[in-house]
C-alpha cells in the first residue's frame, strides 16, 4: 500500500464510521417511530437491515486490522484506528438497540397503548441530537464538543427513570397491563443503553483529538 | 521468535553511568551538524534517538565517545558529562573515555583474522591482559551475556568471520562488554539484519539495560518503540523532542515529531 492509499484508506474508514452512526441513528429513530405508529411491517424492516449495519462493522474492524498489520500506524494515525475500531463496536450495540426496540413493538403487535407515548419519542429526540453533534464531533476532531455530548446522557437517563415511576404507579393501579408496560420499559432502557454507547464513542473521539483517555461522565 | 533472552553481565559490569549533554554544538568543517543539544540520558535504561537521514542522530552519538573529532575538520562545542565527569574538559584523555563507552556499528565488524575468542578479548589483550584464566572467564562471561555462548561455545578458534550476520552483530555486543564498559552505544545495531536476528539485537539491548546505559540510534521507528524507555526525536541538528517513549510514539507533543512518525516527510 502506498502513502496516498494509505492516506486514502483512512479518510474512506473515518467516512464509514459517521455512515454506521447515521445508519445506527437511523435505525433507532425508525424503531421508535414503529411504536408509535405500531407499525409493525416497519419494525420489521429495522430489524432485517440490521444485518448492513453489522457487515459495515465487520469490514471496518477488519480493514482497522489490515492497517495495524500493513502499515504500522503512529501517533494521531494510530489513535484515529484505535477509534474506530472501538467506536464500530459501540456504534454496533446501537444498531442492536434499534432491532430490541422492534422486536418490543412486534411483541405489543396492536395492542392497545397503556399511556399516551411522550418521554420515549423525547428520549429518542435526544438521542439523535446527541447522534449528529456526536458525528460532527468525530468529523472535526473536536473533543469539547464530544465532551459536551456525553454531558447529556443525563437527561436522557432522567426521562428514562420518568417513564420508569410513570408505569410503576399504572401497573400498580391496574396489574393487567402490566406485559404491556414491560415492554415499553424495555424500549426505554434500549434508548438509554443506546446514549450510554455513544458516550463511549465520545470518551474514543476525545482519545483520537487528545490522547487522553478517560471515563465520561462517571 | 526464538528463545527467550536472558542475560547476565554479573562480574562484567560493575558501574554503569548516565550522561548529560548540555548545549552540544558539531561541525564537518563549516557544516553545522548538531545545534545545541541539550539531554540528560539516565542509566539503566535504553534510550533511543530517531531522525531522518542527516538530523545529526548518529553525530550525537559519536559526540558521546569523542569519536566524532577523529574525522579531520570536525569539531565539538558544549559540554558532555559522563556521570560524573565532563569528557570535554582539559586534560581528558580521549582514548580512555573510549574505553568507558563501548559502541556497536551498524555493520558488524569482527576482526577478520582473529578467532572468536581472541575477538571478545581483543580489548583486554591490548590492554595487556595476559592471564590465560583470566581471559578465558571474561570471553565466557561476555559471550554470555550477548547470549551467544551457547552457539559458539565449541568453535571459540573458529574465525568470528565464519559466524552469520546476527551472530557477528552478538558478537561485536560482545566484544564491546568484554572490556566492562559504562555505556553502550548502538549505531544502527540492527539494520543489516532479517528480522529474527533483529529481534534478538533488540532483546538483548533491553536485558542489558538493566546493568549498563544503552543508547541507541536507529532508522528503524518500530525498533526505537519496542526497545527503548525514552526516545529523542532530532531534526535538521536539533532536539525536537525527548520523553517517554510511550507518550513520544502515541501523542507526541511536536507537530514535526507527529508528521516524521507518521510518515508524512523524511
Amino acid at each position: 500500500m502506498t502513502r496516498e492509499s494509505y492516506e486514502r484508506e483512512l479518510t474512506q474508514l473515518k467516512d464509514d464510521v459517521v455512515r454506521m452512526g447515521e445508519q445506527a441513528g437511523e435505525a433507532i429513530h425508525r424503531s421508535v417511530e414503529a411504536l408509535r405508529n405500531r407499525d409493525l411491517e416497519a419494525a420489521e424492516r429495522v430489524i432485517a437491515e440490521d444485518d448492513t449495519i453489522d457487515a459495515l462493522h465487520m469490514s471496518l474492524e477488519e480493514r482497522c486490522m489490515r492497517l495495524l498489520a500493513t502499515q504500522q500506524p503512529m501517533a494521531r494515525d494510530l489513535r484515529t484506528i484505535a477509534a474506530v475500531f472501538a467506536i464500530t463496536i459501540d456504534l454496533e450495540r446501537m444498531a442492536d438497540h434499534a432491532e430490541g426496540i422492534s422486536r418490543a413493538v412486534k411483541r405489543l403487535g396492536t395492542e392497545p397503548p397503556v399511556k399516551p407515548l411522550v418521554d420515549i419519542p423525547k428520549m429518542d429526540g435526544l438521542l439523535q441530537d446527541m447522534i449528529r453533534e456526536t458525528l460532527d464531533a468525530f468529523r472535526n476532531l473536536d473533543a469539547e464538543r464530544a465532551r459536551a455530548v456525553a454531558k447529556r446522557d443525563d437527561a436522557v437517563d432522567e426521562l428514562r427513570n420518568r417513564v420508569l415511576h410513570e408505569l410503576l404507579d399504572l401497573m400498580i393501579k391496574n396489574p393487567g397491563i402490566v406485559p404491556r408496560a414491560l415492554e415499553i420499559l424495555i424500549v426505554a432502557r434500549h434508548l438509554e443503553r443506546a446514549a450510554d454507547h455513544l458516550t463511549n464513542v465520545c470518551e474514543r473521539i476525545v482519545y483520537m483529538v487528545t490522547g487522553e483517555l478517560r471515563e465520561l461522565n462517571v | 521468535m526464538g528463545d527467550r533472552v536472558e542475560t547476565q553481565t554479573t562480574g562484567l559490569i560493575d558501574r554503569t553511568v548516565g550522561i548529560q549533554a548540555e548545549n552540544v554544538h558539531a561541525w564537518f568543517d563549516r557544516l553545522h551538524a548538531l545545534r545545541g543539544i541539550t539531554l540528560t540520558i539516565p542509566e539503566r535504561k535504553v534510550t533511543a534517538i530517531i531522525g531522518p537521514s542527516g538530523c545529526g542522530k548518529s553525530t550525537f552519538l559519536r559526540c558521546l565517545n569523542r569519536m566524532h573529532e577523529l574525522i579531520p575538520g570536525a569539531r565539538v562545542e558544549g559540554r558532555i558529562l559522563l556521570g560524573e565527569e565532563e569528557i570535554y574538559g582539559d586534560g581528558v584523555d580521549p582514548v580512555r573515555v573510549r574505553r568507558r563507552i563501548g559502541m556497536v556499528f551498524q555493520k558488524a565488524n569482527p576482526f577478520p583474522t582473529m578467532s572468536i575468542f581472541d575477538n571478545v578479548c581483543a580489548g583486554l589483550t591490548l590492554a595487556g591482559e595476559r592471564n590465560r584464566r583470566k581471559l578465558e572467564a571474561v570471553v565466557e562471561q561476555s559471550l554470555r551475556a550477548a547470549v551467544l555462548w551457547d552457539e559458539v561455545k565449541d568453535r571459540l578458534q573458529k574465525s568470528g568471520t565464519s559466524l552469520s550476520g546476527g551472530q557477528q552483530q552478538r558478537l561485536c555486543i560482545a566484544r564491546a562488554l568484554a572490556v566492562s564498559p559504562e555505556v553502550l552505544l548502538m549505531d544502527e545495531p540492527a539494520s543489516a539484519l532479517d528480522p529474527a536476528s533483529t529481534l534478538r539485537i533488540e532483546e538483548l539491548a533491553r536485558e542489558l539495560a538493566k546493568d549498563i546505559t544503552i543508547v541507541i540510534v536507529t532508522h528503524n521507528m518500530q525498533q526505537a518503540a519496542r526497545v527503548s524507555e525514552l526516545t529523542g526525536f532530532f531534526l535538521d541538528g536539533e532536539l525536537i523532542e525527548f520523553g517517554s517513549t510511550n507518550e513520544l510514539f502515541t501523542r507526541p507533543k511536536d507537530r514535526r515529531t507527529e508528521d516524521y512518525i507518521t510518515g508524512r516527510f523524511g
